[in-house]
């Protein structure tokens, strides 16, 4: 039936279609640049790709004057370090929380409640009192995040342990299971891959509260680099950081992806 | 998309570049020096001069200071307040040639660095200190630092967003801040607080400006001097003891969020230049050439000429004293013409 509903791109076409509005982006960004670079060869606002590559060279490849340091570097594994700790403790805690509650009716009665008020207070909206109660240093942005996605994490959890049917439980009784015994054998394994799906949907509020941490007082990293260099609207840093920033969001994503394929089979086959 | 792309494309565009309409921009953003700006638009006395050189001025308010300057220097406004520093590492180093029209004032003390539990600025020697990076901030802990023989190597500087720094100095890890009023005053009344050091120790180094497009006053003198003109209406009231001056007085210490008394405070720590002669004296004199050579030199060791900056001596500065740095890319002007014509009476 020629109906556009029911014309699907041949495998060739679709590649390109999925890659032209890129293109476009692109060229319109090259066009615009060369068009102020051309007034104004000083011009930061739309700055040349060459102009970028020898930011981000100069920034990568070059010790830095004052320090001596490779602040590209430096500042992407600061800000990797402060991620990666937040979101373990976000992991490890929305687990227990999610665990706990979802199997344990006595603590989802006395916890659940909590939970959920909890997860409605905007974590930027305390920042100031996490600076007062943990200072201005590593602490307080590491607890910024996983205070930020902690509660999404385990609220998931907890509905998903609950989503385990009731048979499977019934079932492992009769064969003589005791309570911790079914939470280790039978629900926790079903839960591992629920986790990483959880901690994957989690990582791009977890950039947001390490940007914001970021900005509002450090010596590094690369929330901190674009905060700064904004100060004299060095476009030419601000956009290759961004740049990267999309990259190591896009890899951590296709890697926990391929981790839960990896680990847990049945479960991605479970889910086509 | 077509449609889409060529309106997005002539937006970017448009920005740059004068206007050739005789309608124009000016930003301002809160700071003691620049409230007349507020007091002026809200009084209808920018209007009135505007009228009088039959063109149209839009004065508005951005909240954000670097906002501002960027969206000045993007092409969005003709005219802003800024500080010298920030005139020359913004609009000038991303090649926008920029004027400075009016010397509004310097801070004589409302920029300054407090310690906590010390008394000496020597003491300041291995600490953090919190401070906006790159701001004159900056500067003035550079040149600071300077007075008692330390360099920058001899601190950590800690970037703190300035609307965080109150509340971060009530941590016990914040020992050291640099900052500016309303902010200082705030910081060092709190207990067992010393300032050490303060803009007042360097005077007419850290100076208020509103800044113009050398293009845009070249093409509308018209604008330049109904800008000064309004400008010199402003200060002769708002210098004034009578009912209408303190009037004028109280209506920016609102605007700025402050009581008369906070806002007469930190007129103290700043040195307005009331008439256009006290202005020319500072625009005219020797010292600005030094100060501006100080501030070119941190600005390059701090990355802040650009990366196509050999020097300190890469952007060309004019002055009335004669010109600092490269002057086959003079960037940055102080031009004393139009405060020259309100002093003769001539506006």
């Amino acid at each position: 039936m020629k109906r556009l509903i029911n014309l699907t791109p041949p495998p060739a076409s679709k590649l390109f279609l999925g890659l032209l509005p890129f293109a476009l982006l692109l060229l319109l960004y090259v066009v615009a640049s060369d068009a102020r670079l051309a007034e104004n060869a000083n011009d930061k606002l739309l700055p040349a790709f060459s102009q970028m590559g020898a930011a981000i060279e100069r920034m990568a490849l070059e010790p830095s004057k004052r320090t001596g340091e490779y602040l590209f570097w430096q500042d992407t594994a600061s800000s990797l370090k402060r991620l990666a700790l937040g979101v373990l403790i976000a992991a490890a805690i929305g687990l227990a929380l999610g665990l706990f509650t979802g199997a344990l009716p006595l603590v989802h009665a006395g916890v659940s409640p909590l939970l959920t008020v909890v997860s409605l207070i905007p974590p930027l909206a305390i920042l100031p009192v996490l600076f007062i109660l943990f200072g201005l240093g590593e602490a307080s942005k590491v607890i910024l995040i996983a205070i930020g996605i902690t509660p999404f994490i385990a609220r998931d959890l907890q509905r998903r342990t609950q989503e385990i049917p009731s048979e499977q439980l019934v079932k492992a009784q009769t064969l003589g299971a005791n309570t911790s015994q079914i939470m280790v054998r039978v629900l926790l394994p079903q839960l591992m891959p629920k986790l990483i799906d959880a901690v994957r949907l989690s990582l791009g509020a977890g950039w947001l509260f390490l940007i914001a941490a970021e900005a509002i007082a450090a010596t590094d990293g690369l929330g901190y680099r674009i905060f700064l260099v904004r100060r004299y609207m060095s476009m030419d840093v601000i956009l290759p950081y961004v740049a990267w920033i999309t990259l190591l969001a896009f890899l951590f994503d296709w890697l926990l992806a391929t981790l839960s394929r990896r680990l847990f089979p049945w479960n991605a086959q479970g889910a086509h | 998309m077509k449609k889409f792309s060529a309106l997005l494309l002539s937006s970017l565009l448009l920005s740059s570049g004068a206007q050739a309409q005789d309608s124009f921009k000016l930003c301002w953003s809160i700071y003691v020096g620049w409230m007349p700006w507020a007091y002026g638009a809200e009084q209808g006395i920018v209007k009135k001069w505007a009228d009088k050189y039959g063109i149209d001025i839009e004065v508005v308010q951005i909240n954000d200071y670097i906002e501002s300057i960027n969206q000045y220097t993007a092409g969005e406004f003709d005219a802003c307040t800024m500080t010298n520093m920030d005139a020359l590492t913004i609009p000038a180093a991303g090649g926008v040639d920029s004027t400075a029209l009016i010397v509004g004032d310097f801070s004589n003390g409302n920029d300054g660095i407090v310690l906590k539990g010390k008394e000496q600025l020597a003491d300041i020697k291995g600490q953090n200190v919190n401070l906006v990076e790159l701001s004159v901030s900056h500067y003035l802990l550079a040149r600071a630092l300077d007075s008692v023989g330390l360099s920058e190597a001899d601190v950590q500087v800690v970037n703190t967003s300035d609307a965080d720094l109150v509340a971060a100095y009530s941590t016990s890890d914040v020992t050291a801040v640099a900052t500016w009023n309303p902010l200082l005053s705030e910081i060092s009344q709190q207990p067992n607080s010393t300032v050490v050091f303060n803009s007042a120790q360097i005077p007419g180094e850290i100076i208020d400006l509103l800044v113009i497009n050398t293009d845009t006053l070249a093409a509308h003198p018209e604008l330049g001097k109904a800008l000064t003109g309004a400008w010199y209406d402003i200060m002769a009231t708002m210098s004034s003891d009578s009912e209408e001056g303190v009037a004028a007085r109280s209506y920016m210490a609102e605007a700025s969020g402050t009581d008369l008394a906070g806002y007469q405070a930190q007129l103290a720590a700043t040195k307005m230049f009331y008439t256009p002669a006290a202005a020319l004296e500072l625009t005219n004199s020797a010292q600005l050439k030094q100060t501006m050579q100080y501030v070119a030199e941190f600005s390059f060791d701090h990355g802040l000429l650009g990366d196509g900056a050999p020097d300190a001596s890469f952007i060309g500065v004019q002055m009335p004293a004669g010109d600092y740095g490269d002057s086959g890319n003079v960037k940055f002007r102080f031009d004393p013409t139009y405060m020259q014509m309100a002093a003769d009476d001539q506006l």
